[in-house]
């Protein structure tokens, strides 16, 4: 079971879990529209989310638009 | 009034939006509808499932078109990254590009900026860079591709309006792309002065968003932009030192 440090904080997710799993964890809408994955610091297309296995202790970073700037 | 052109994208509206600020996204709604705003920006941060609403979703049912930007980012490397993993989230190659080099003033930092708008540009973004009112770096943005040039009046938030009218004045006269004044309106009549120096339009967040009321100020924001684009196009008359009468003098009436 990867444990991975999914927005800041460590969680661990079953066994073959994906970049995908990682965004329903986070918490992002069910749709994932205006959701951009990074792991490790680098841009994941959503078109690779499903296909994508997490490994230990990898970074993922989950975002989503919001007010700012 | 002739339209707003960035990167071959018609805008008639010459006000561009911050959603930065408001207290929540009903009363966000209805100052972005008063403004008349046709682009509104907004920043990437991690999801927050207790967040309320979609601001995507609002905005666009506003008519605003999405400007992601890399606000709160210190390295060409991480606006880099912030723009991208936008792009992929929004599916928009445009992108305005912040990269604050002090955390006190939020001034950006003119080597990271010019950095990640080369690399930016490279990549296929529609760069609008945020940055100081200096014309040789403005003119260096220019040169590295960026669709337009977003220096600002003062420091981000702080509302005191263009603290260096002459720079602005050489940014414009100097510029081939959109001037955008991006930061430290604080009231109407700053954003006046801004179109009548010369700048294509205003991007401002803070001045409607923080104001007491946020959709009237929206308003007034609106009518001071168009305004001073009026003002500067109708030609000024020149300063005097003394005054000079209207009036005929010719024809005055004898009345002793």
């Amino acid at each position: 079971m990867p444990t991975v440090l999914l927005n800041g904080e460590r969680i661990t997710l079953p066994d073959g879990a994906t970049a995908a799993d990682a965004v329903r964890a986070a918490g992002a809408p069910s749709e994932s529209r205006g959701v951009a994955v990074a792991v490790d610091g680098e841009v994941l297309p959503r078109g690779e989310w499903q296909a994508t296995a997490l490994t230990e202790d990898g970074q993922v970073e989950v975002l989503r638009a919001v007010q700012g700037g | 009034m002739a339209a707003l052109t960035i990167a071959g994208r018609v805008f008639h509206s010459r006000l561009i939006i911050g959603t930065g600020g408001f207290r929540n996204l009903e009363l966000m709604a209805r100052a972005v509808e008063a403004s008349g705003a046709e682009m509104a920006t907004v920043a990437m941060r991690r999801v927050d499932p207790t967040a309320p609403g979609s601001l995507v979703e609002v905005l666009e049912g506003c008519g605003c078109s999405i400007l992601p930007n890399t606000a709160n980012c210190f390295t060409a490397r991480d606006a880099v990254r912030t723009a991208r993993l936008a792009r992929e989230a929004l599916e928009t190659d445009w992108v305005k590009l912040e990269v604050i080099g002090d955390d006190k003033t939020l001034l950006p930092d003119a080597a990271e900026l010019l950095d990640a708008a080369q690399t930016l540009v490279a990549d296929g973004f529609t760069v609008l860079p945020y940055t100081n009112d200096d014309p040789v770096l403005a003119r260096r943005l220019e040169e590295a591709g960026c669709a337009a040039v977003m220096p600002l009046g003062s420091p981000i938030g702080s509302g005191m309006g263009i603290l260096n009218p002459y720079n602005l004045r050489l940014i414009v006269e100097a510029a081939r792309v959109p001037v955008i004044l991006d930061a430290g309106i604080g009231t109407a009549s700053d954003a006046t002065l801004a179109m009548e120096a010369g700048c294509d339009g205003v991007l401002l967040a803070s001045a409607i968003s923080r104001a007491e009321d946020p959709p009237a100020m929206a308003s007034a924001m609106r009518l001071a932009v168009d305004a001073g684009r009026l003002a500067r196009a109708a030609g000024r008359i020149p300063r005097r030192r003394y005054g000079e009468a209207s009036s005929p003098i010719e024809g005055m009436a004898e009345l002793t």
